[in-house]
Parts: C-alpha cells; structure tokens; sequence
C-alpha cells in the first residue's frame, strides 16, 4: 500500500495543510492560524486538524513536505539575525551602493533599501583575485583573525564572506572561513562562492548576506520541526520546498535558507503546472490574485518558467529596483499591486489609479463594514453586481453595499462626475489593465506571447477578473481549478525532488575549452546528485543542462540548453546555432557575424515530478447544468450596459455541464465570472473551463 | 443613457493612455534587453517614446535618463521635416547622431520608425541610446569642434522596407573603434521600436481605433491641465539663481532668472557664462531638457512626460552662451554642465518653495572614459611591456544634495537616470583593476538632514601598466552648496596615488606603476548641522561615515566612534541647559 503524503505551506496569515492519500484518490485540506512566535505550532496544529479529517494515522504518513515564508518575513521585518559582512578592502560599501542609481526618476523624495548588513559591520580585509581568479594580493589572513575580538564585542550571530572574484576562485573565501570557524565556532559562516556563484558582486553579495541573515533562525525553527514530527507519530522524512521549484533536504535548507524564499508562490505555480497536465495543456499562464497582490507565471509543458534572480522587501511599491537584489534560482514570478483591497484613487489628470496601495485585511475594503472609508477593488465589484452580498466567504461576511458606493462616490465619482457604478467600472476596467500590462511586459522579458494559451486563474480573485484579462491578453481559454483555497500546499506535493547548481565560467564560444566546460558540468553535476540523493531514495534522476549565452559585449544572457553528456569540439556549432534559434525566437533576428560568450552553466538534477497517471482524455459526457439559482443584475465593463446574469451554484455544476455567459458560477471562496462571449463548461477533474466564442 | 456612453469613452481614454505607457516601456525593456554597448544594458542611458504625425511626443518611457527628456521629444519634428510621414513606408528606420537634431553628442544614436495600421501610417516610434563609441576622439572634452569628436550621421535611412542599408552599415562599421558593438546597437534600436509598433497596433485593434488623433489630443489636454494645474500652486514672482561650474580651464557661471506665471514656468538664461573652445558646450536642447526636469521634478513630478505636459516650461537661451551651442562648436561632454541645471532650476525654486528643493548635488556623472593600448603607448617594445588595447566607460556618481526631511543619497546619480556597471563586469570587458570604490567619509555636507556622501575610486590597468583617462570631473573647484544653513559638500578631487593633482578635464596618462585616484564631491546639506538629530549623528560616526571629529565640530555632537553619545557634553556644546 502506498503512502500518505502530507504538505504544509505557511503563510503570514494561515497555515495550510494538504494530506494526499496514497492512490491520489483522496486529498484532504485544512487551514489553521500561523503562529509567528513558534511557526513550529501551527504546523502541529494543522497537521493534527487534517489527520482528524481525514481519519489517517500519523504512520500512514510516507513524505512530508513544507514551505514557508518565515525566511521572507525575517527580511521584510528585518527580523533576521545579527550579520556580519567580510570583504575585499577596497569594497566596503557595495551592499549601500548598488548601482548608483534611483528607483522613480522623479521622486525627489525617494528612499532606498537599508542593507541587512550596517556599515559598522561591513568589514574589509585586504586581498584581491582578478577576474580569471588568479590572486594579484594574497588574503590577510591575520587581517582577518584581528576581526573576532570585535565579532565578539558586536554579538554577530552570523557571517557573510564575498571578496571580488570569489565564485572564479574561492580559496580567500575558504581561507576565511576557516579561521573564523576556528575562532568562533557557534557562528555560521555563509560563503558567496557557495551561496551564489556568479558574476555580478552587488548581487552576489547581497544574496550572500541575506543567507547569512536568516540562516540562524532557519536553522533553529527547523530543527524543531524536524524534531516534532517523530513525537507526532511521523516518522517519514521532512522536505523543503524551493523558491525554484524542487524538493531539498533539512540538511541542504539549512545550509542555504535562502534558497527557500519564495517556497509558498513557488507551490501556487507548481499546482497551475499540475492543472496543466491534467488538463493536458502546454502553454499556460496562471493568475493568482489575492487581497493585496496578484501573481501570474508562464508555465510551458507544464514546467513553470524559472529565473535566476529576483528581489525581496520592495519599498517603493512593488517598484522595481526598490528592494533587495536575490541570485538563486526561483520559480519566475511578476507580482502586481493589484488586489480585491487595492485601493482606487484619481490622479492629478482625471485618471482612475488602483493600487499598489491595499485596504489590507483591516479596515478592508469600505464593504467589509469595518471602518474603511477608502474605495477598493472589492467595492467596486460589489457596484458592478459581480459579488452577491449574501454570499460572500461562504455567506460568513455580509457586504454593505451602501458603504461601498459611498466610499467610490466620495473618491471617484465626484472627481469625475460619473455615476457610482460607472466609477465602479472604471476602476474595474483600470485594474484588469494593470495586470495585463504587467502580465505584457513579463512575456516580452520572457520572449513569449499570449495567444494559443490558456489562463488558469486562483485566489479569491482571480475567478472573477479572469475573463476580461484574458480578453484583454488575447487569450481564449480560462480555467478555474477546484481546491484553489490551499493550491500551494498541494503544488508542494507534485514538487520533484531537485537541486540546481549555477556557476559562471567566462568563455568565447570561437575560443571554446571544451575540457574546461566538460569538468565544471561534471562538478556541477556531482553536486546537484549528491543533494538529490540524499531525498531520492533511489528514483530515477534526470539532469538538465543550460549554458548562458550572449553575443559578445550583450547585456542579457539567454539560456541555452545543452545535450546531457561530456562535450566534444564538433559541437561547438550546435550550440551556436541552438543560441541563435533561442535569440531569434526572442528577438526575431540574429546579429551577423557577432561572436558568442557563455557567461555561465546551470545543472538540475531531479527526480520526475510526482504526479499521478491522468486520463487526461478521458471523454466527460455532455451533461444539462440545472436552473441558475436567480437572475443578478450585473454592469458588462465593455459596454456600460447593465444585464440580468444567471447565477449558478458551483456545487450543482457536474462534469460536463455547461453554462452560456453571461453568467456566475458561486462557491464559498470565489465567484467565477462567465462573460458575454464565453462559455463555461466543468472538467472531469472538477475545474470550470471558460471558452471565448470567436469574436 | 448618453452620459453613460461619454462616460465609458472617457474610461477608456484612460486606459487607453495607460496602455501607451505599457506600449513604449515594452519598448525600452526590449531596447535594454538586446543592446551592445553596456552604457544601455547595465547603465540604462537610453529613452523611448511615441509620437503622433505631427511629431508630438505621447508617452515616454518611465526607464531612462532624463538628458534625453525634451531633447528626444524635440528630434522627431526634425526627422519629420526631412522625410515627412508620407514618405515614409512601412519596415522603414531613419538614424541620426546629429547633436543638434538628436540629444545633443555624436555618442546618443537616435532611432525613429512609422507605425502603420491598415496600410496607414498612424504614428512614430523613436528612442536614443549611448553607445560607447563612434569615432574620432570620443567621450572627452578635447575637441575643438564637433568634426573632431567622431562620425557624424546626418538624418539617413538605415533600414529601408526591412532591408539593411549596407552603405551606411559599412560606414559606421569603418568609423568606430567597436564596430561589433555600434552595429549590433543599431539592430537594437530599430528592434524595440519595432515591438512598440506591433504593440501599439494591437492595441489599435482591440479599441477600434482608425488613428491616435482622439487620443493624443486626451492625453495633450489633460496633461495640460494637471501641469498649470500645479504651477499654480506655485507662488508668482520672479526668482534668480546661479550655479558655477570648473569648466575645461576656467569657472563657468550658469545664471538663470525665472518667472512663474499663472500657467507656465519661464527661465531666462542670461548672464550665462560664453562658449567654451571645448566639449562641454551645451546644444539646446539639452539645456531644455535637464531644466525641464529640475522644474518638472520639484512643480509636477506625477506627471507623465509628453509634449503637453513639457509645453509650459519654456527656456530663454541667449545666442553665445554655453547653454546654446551653435554647430560645429564641441559638445561631446556636454553632460558635465548640463547635469548642473536641475541644481540651478533648485536655486531658483527654493526661493518660492523651499519645502518641496533638495541642497545641491555632486549633480554631473563622474565619467571616467579609459584608454590604453597602442594608441596611449604606442606600439609594444621589448624593453617595454604595454597594456592590452582597450576603451571603456563607466558611469560613477557622487552624494546628492540633503532633502527637507530626508539625508541625500550616498553614492548615487541624480538628476541622471543611469545605473553603474559591476565592477567584475567591467573587469571583465578591459584590463583594468578597480582597487577601491566605496563611500567617501566626511564628505556629505552637514545639515539638520546630510548630504549623501560621494565615493573614493582607485583604478589601475593589469600590471599597473600606462594608461589614460578623458577626464571630465566636476565640482572639483566649485564644491556643491547646502542650503538653509547646511554646508557644502566636499569638493571632488583628482589625483594620481603617487600624489600629484590632475586637470578635471582632458586626456591626461596615468604613467607605469600608477593608479588613478578620483574622489568624488559630497551632496550639501540642509538647515543647520547643530539641530541634527543626535541618534542621526551617532550612527553616521558609528557607520564611519561621519568623523567624531566633524560630529563635534560641525554637529556639535560628542560622541565615541563606537556611537556613544556623551549626553552632557553634547549640551553643552549645543549650548543647551541640562
């Protein structure tokens, strides 16, 4: 008999918890409060709730997976521990100085991000490698040993090491490192050559010393929770989740916390990837709009696009730039300050604004009734008749209308001299438009477009906004999973077990050292294996292997994969004439006659990801959807028109059924919205997939 | 139900304009993304935009640098008055360097391209990029016109209905140090401006619109409005200022009277200091450009850039002054002053709103361009070991000026908008050795709110071989000055390590064994030093950045270097009674 899986995802608010049975025939979901003091409780907590739902022994449990944010939270709370940073002499400040440059070119008042590490702390000892690692000035290494007294004094729990150059050649940043580990032996010491080896040392550096940051706390917490499971009655082994998208061990979090940023996302991508598959769908985007923000992520056969970088503790408004620059690989997501609670606002030329700035979860929007006198998305939503003020969460919260057409008379409408619902559509309509922005912009980084694919929309509002982004994004098809209420959770149980080991080595592909590139793969490899190995149990591992190329003297690399064995000099122009392919499909066409340079190799190696035999095809026969339960009159934002929408109730809906729009499909979290034009038809596998008739 | 339908017009208007602003940053991503030459991929020096048929700029682009601002918005009538817009076919691109028909030095390339819907042209795609080089003496001051400073590409169609025209392809390939790199940027400018037009169409599409008239003139008045909107909040007068530069061998004073009117803001440039025999001569536009900003900044910062929202500041620039450079005089660093106008823009503004100014900055881009190779050295001889060939520019910046309520930035560039390059990258692109780039103590002026504190850099090549830098330092005799009773920042400094002072300007060596020592100027502060809260004094001396020394002197603060602060001391000192 096979196994239970269990996961856990902790949130800043709620700690969900999916529980698996071992055929996948059965899931079980449970949400309990987070415990910020001892997050360990929570997780107790909730694992107890599920397995008294679900009437499962804490032995039938066969692999547990957690991801959390605690990591990020340390950061934005500035909660982490006290850190020191040991550098190259010379380069105190790279940290504070970044690259020199503003976020918003036209706030004079502008604040940037504080580095984790203060200048007091920022330590320079001499020593210098040059950019092929050989050392032009050996490391001080009394230098450093003269540091501990004030180590000592300054209470540091924890060091960062990066010198210039160190991922070429790391031997000054070991050097250090064992003098320190000697000398204080309670203090974990992070190395940027291991933590992030790449080029670029603000970057690098500041990863560096985020991991350093929250190590101490990682560690502690979960080493817990790795001891409280055993009294649970759990004996399985324990896994993190990954900010890119695989599984690692207690063993390997701790060492690399900051490898476990963006873990809660990352699981919210990985359930729209498992969606995709299910549905059989290669090319996707998914859409998870909460209360404050909205999240979308490319997912191409049915793996969702990765990054190698992204930022942390943004302070000015979701503003690029603003926060704290992170070298690890990451699920690649785009986050948008747009939200049910985002406000609405009218600038200084007569334009409705919406967002960044949310009615969060207190006071809320002016609806909820709990004080809040500012207009948010939520508010409008409810004067456009999209929301049923009875039903809202389950029928647990009942909405004030009135407070909700006060508040957008008060902000908008007067400005504007439109009518409170027409105020309400604009703010609609402004908020769909910002997504879809971000959503266009995302794809042009990306070098992918829209049409063909299918948006998969979660969160409590992503459901009711999906159609029109999709209209507005070219996109045809939406689909609304079940069981979105705890996606992440359960994308953490279809996450493989995976490592991904980066590492630059400069090189011109017309001058290409096969034998060099061939021993750092081999390195690579082994690395990745040894970490995958340690969860594997002796499943299948496959690699994957990408090189970072660009034409000589280009800004940003592309990746390029590679075949997964030993190099050879003929392949030299297959892998010039892959990167071409890759660039045009970018950029529509190649450079002639620009030589090419790898700037940088990464490894995956990962065990397949866990997922069950679908019948993906499997045929569902057309069924009759029941009568709408009533009439809504609802305002269309395409026309201005109001029109009576028939409501259904998602519950009554069986696979199969379909439902014409205009119309809304009810459930407790969400309302799904079916617009003119589309037509909504329930999957086998229970998910509400919203067709647009061609126009 | 009509003013239901006028209602959902003007809803989309706005989202309409929303979407143009998408539309030209998707452009600039796409221009940051495929460019060569790292002054736009890593320091961002590059703008984009879209204008209607009468050369009308719509929106702009929020990445990018602010030089190029009005200057880029002025240069689509010129190319228009060259190949007027029904000539123009689709698959078409017209390039110019022209400092006066562009943004003002032969190193900003400035790419325009039609937009067709429906076989119609509806409107044009334009952006400006800095590449690293073009020929002739380059970034530097030391021309005596601009013939000297290197290729000069008049108004000329580079594409020509999609195919390449190799003619001007081969010349520019000829004329430029990194052939590779300037061609490779061509491609890249006329790419994004591709994207903006296929974006813009779709989205021409989607609304049902035949052409951008009805939306330009949306856009036009309401930016309009919102900006006299916000003048008016501005007291009337007339307000004078002045701002000194080192400038190549003498001082050079920019003077500036301005008047605030009911609906526009007007600056009178007389008593400007006259034409320099060198490149730091200002075209212009780019005068027009920087005290846009300096006003836009301070008067209506939420305001997008476009043609309307930029008409009510109007600029009066005498014939011979250094701001209005005729051809064929020098203006390849024309940076270095122009960079000073926001200051003096503040100089002025501070007098009718000295809450909403910040103090002066070290303002002007640090720009060292390297050098080395056979062309500093010579050919290499036995006896004598000479550097690898090699050009590179990176951008540095020093303190900005203290703000009313906040410290002003260490080590970060204002009013430019550009970013600088990793250290390992340009180490990677040139033999050269950064051997120190970090904050500058005790050179933020002092204030109730500090100057940012400027940055001390080191540069060798490999081996500490010789090489030369086209020097153009400012605010090295003229330090930038604090305002309310704050000090001056510290003064920039140029120097070689074994001691010896460089001219601010002009292609000096930096002889075998050498390093390149640049210490650059500190922001001024704000109001007076002695009410500067003490926690603030404290952790400056703690951070180092700030000597107990100078925290007693100037703060009149006692404190440890550790960030003690002795209590009764300090009182006293401040002349306060316990």
């Amino acid at each position: 008999m096979a196994f239970a899986r269990l996961a856990v995802d902790i949130g800043g608010t709620f700690t969900d918890v999916a529980l698996e049975s071992g055929d996948g025939a059965r899931l079980t979901s449970a949400k309990v409060l987070t415990t910020p003091a001892a997050p360990e409780q929570g997780v107790i907590e909730a694992i107890r709730t599920v397995l008294g739902i679900a009437g499962v022994a804490a032995s039938e449990i066969g692999f547990v997976v957690h991801g959390t944010t605690l990591a990020t939270n340390a950061i934005i709370e500035r909660k982490g521990a006290r850190t020191a940073l040991i550098t190259t002499a010379g380069f105190r400040d790279v940290l504070a100085m970044g690259n020199e440059s503003r976020y918003d070119q036209y706030d004079l008042n502008i604040v940037l991000p504080e580095p984790l590490v203060p200048r007091y702390l920022r330590l320079p000892v001499p020593e210098r490698l040059d950019n092929e690692g050989r050392v032009l000035l050996p490391l001080d290494v009394k230098a450093v040993r003269e540091l501990v007294p004030l180590l000592e004094r300054e209470r540091v729990e924890s060091i960062a090491v990066g010198f210039l150059h160190g991922f070429v050649n790391p031997v000054h940043e070991q050097q250090a490192r064992e003098v320190l580990a000697e000398a204080l032996r309670e203090v974990p010491v992070s190395l940027a050559s291991e933590v992030s080896p790449e080029m670029r040392e603000w970057e690098r550096f500041s990863t560096t010393a985020a991991n350093a940051y929250v190590q101490p706390l990682m560690a502690r917490y979960l080493r817990r929770l790795e001891a409280d499971l055993p009294a649970l009655g759990i004996g399985a082994p324990l896994f993190l989740m990954l900010s890119g998208g695989g599984l690692t061990t207690v063993e390997t979090a701790c060492r690399f916390p900051i490898r476990l940023v963006e873990s809660g996302p990352a699981g919210g991508a990985l359930y729209g990837a498992d969606v995709a598959r299910q549905h059989g769908l290669d090319g996707v985007l998914s859409f998870d709009m909460g209360g404050t923000t909205a999240k979308i992520c490319l997912i191409d056969d049915y793996k969702p696009q990765t990054a190698r970088s992204f930022e942390v503790a943004r302070v000015g408004r979701f503003r690029k730039g603003s926060g704290l620059p992170l070298r690890v690989p990451v699920i690649d997501m785009v986050e948008i300050g747009a939200g049910g609670g985002s406000l609405a606002a009218v600038d200084s030329m007569g334009r409705i604004t919406v967002g960044p700035e949310s009615a969060g979860a207190d006071p809320g929007p002016a609806c909820y009734g709990r004080g809040g006198r500012l207009p948010a998305v939520t508010d409008a939503n409810l004067l456009l008749g999209r929301y049923d003020p009875q039903r809202f969460a389950g029928g647990t919260m009942h909405l004030d209308e009135k407070a909700a057409r006060q508040a957008i008379a008060a902000v908008v409408s007067e400005r504007l001299g439109l009518e409170p619902e027409m105020a309400a559509l604009g703010v609609v309509e402004m908020v769909d438009e910002n997504m879809a922005n971000a959503a266009r912009v995302h794809a042009i980084e990306s070098g992918k477009s829209y049409p063909g694919r299918t948006l998969i929309a979660f969160g409590g509002g992503g459901p009711v906004h999906a159609y029109r982004v999709a209209e507005k994004l070219g996109i045809q098809r939406v689909l609304v999973p079940w069981g979105a209420g705890v996606g992440s959770a359960i994308g953490f149980l279809r996450a493989p077990i995976a490592y991904e080991v980066v590492r630059s080595l400069y090189q011109r592909l017309s001058s290409f050292d096969v034998d060099a590139v061939n021993a750092l793969l081999d390195d690579m490899k082994a690395e990745a294996t040894e970490v995958v190995a340690l969860g594997s149990f002796g499943a299948e591992m496959t690699e994957t292997r990408i090189a970072y190329m660009r034409y000589v003297g280009q800004g940003h690399e592309i990746p390029v994969p590679l075949p997964a064995r030993p190099l050879g000099a003929e392949d030299s122009p297959q892998i010039r004439a892959a990167y071409d392919r890759e660039y045009t499909k970018f950029y529509d066409r190649p450079v002639p006659g620009s030589d090419i340079e790898v700037l940088s190799y990464a490894v995956m190696v990962a065990t397949a990801p866990f997922s069950f035999s679908w019948s993906a095809s499997e045929r569902v026969v057309e069924a009759k959807a029941g009568p709408a339960v009533r009439q809504q009159a609802v305002r269309d934002t395409v026309t201005g028109d109001e029109a009576d929408w028939a409501v259904h109730e998602r519950a009554d809906l069986v696979a199969g059924a379909a439902v014409r729009g205009p119309a809304i499909i009810a459930e407790d979290e969400t309302s799904t919205l079916v617009g003119p034009g589309w037509t909504a038809r329930v999957t086998a596998f229970g998910a509400i997939e919203l067709q647009r008739e061609a126009a | 139900m009509d003013t239901a339908i006028g209602a959902l017009a003007d809803i989309q208007k706005q989202v309409m304009w929303n979407r143009l602003i998408a539309v030209v940053e998707e452009q600039a991503q796409t221009m940051i993304r495929t460019a060569f030459s790292t002054t736009v991929r890593e320091a961002g020096d590059l703008s984009a935009g879209v204008f209607d048929l009468k050369g009308r700029m719509m929106a702009q682009a929020v990445t990018g640098t602010p030089g190029h601002v009005n200057s880029m918005s002025e240069s689509v009538g010129h190319f228009l008055r060259k190949f007027p817009a029904e000539t123009m076919h689709p698959g078409d691109h017209y390039i110019t360097n022209d400092p006066w028909l562009g943004t003002g030095h032969l190193l900003d390339l400035t790419v325009v391209t039609p937009a067709f819907h429906n076989g119609r042209i509806v409107g044009l795609f334009a952006n400006t990029a800095h590449v690293i080089d073009i020929g002739g003496l380059g970034m530097g001051p030391e021309g005596r016109s601009v013939f000297e400073e290197g290729l000069y590409i008049p108004i000329v169609k580079c594409f020509d209905r999609g195919r390449p025209n190799e003619t001007f392809f081969d010349f520019i390939r000829a004329g430029s140090r990194l052939p590779v790199e300037l061609e490779g940027d061509v491609y890249s400018l006329c790419a994004c401006n591709d994207a903006g037009a296929r974006r813009l169409i779709e989205m021409m599409d989607e609304f049902n619109m035949p052409d951008l008239d009805g939306l330009a003139d949306y856009i036009f008045e309401h930016s309009l409005a919102a900006t006299e909107a916000e003048i008016a909040r501005v007291p009337k007068g007339t307000y004078a200022a002045e701002v000194f530069s080192d400038g190549y061998d003498e001082t050079v004073a920019l003077r500036a009277a301005m008047t605030v009117r009911d609906d526009a803001i007007e600056v009178d440039f007389a008593g400007t200091s006259g034409l320099s025999s060198r490149g730091i001569n200002v075209p212009p536009a780019y005068c027009r450009a920087y005290s846009s900003f300096g006003i836009k900044v301070v008067v209506a910062p939420e305001i997008p850039n476009n043609w309307a929202s930029l008409a009510p500041f109007r600029m009066k620039i005498p014939e011979g002054c250094i701001l209005n450079a005729p051809r064929p005089y020098p203006v390849a660093v024309r940076h270095v002053i122009g960079q000073m106008l926001p200051d003096l823009m503040m100089g002025c503004l501070v007098q009718a709103v000295p809450e909403r100014v910040a103090a002066e900055g070290a303002s002007s881009l640090w720009i060292p361009p390297l050098r080395g190779g056979a062309s500093i050295s010579g050919q290499s001889r036995s006896n004598r070991p000479v550097v690898a060939d090699f050009e590179i520019v990176t951008f540095n910046s020093g303190g900005t000026g203290a703000r009313p309520a906040l410290d002003g930035l260490n080590a970060t560039a204002f009013p430019s908008g550009v970013r600088t390059m990793p250290v390992e990258a340009t180490e990677n692109v040139a033999p050269i050795i950064f051997w120190r780039k970090e904050l500058r103590p005790d050179s933020g002026g002092a204030g109730r709110t500090r100057g940012g504190v400027g940055q001390i850099m080191e540069i060798g090549t490999t081996g500490d071989l010789e090489f030369a830098c086209n020097a153009v330092f400012d605010r090295v005799a003229n330090p930038p000055r604090g305002r309310a009773g704050g000090g001056d920042g510290a003064a920039g400094r140029v120097e070689l390590k074994s001691g010896k002072t460089l001219r601010t300007k002009g292609l000096q060596i930096v002889p075998d064994g050498d390093r390149l020592m640049l210490m650059l100027p500190g922001g001024g502060g704000m109001g007076e030093p002695s009410e500067r809260d003490l926690a603030r004094v404290a952790r400056d001396v703690r951070d180092g950045l700030v000597s107990a020394q100078e925290a007693r002197e100037l703060y009149r603060v006692v404190v440890s270097r550790d960030g003690v602060i002795d209590e009764a001391a300090t009182a006293a000192l401040r002349g306060e009674v316990q």
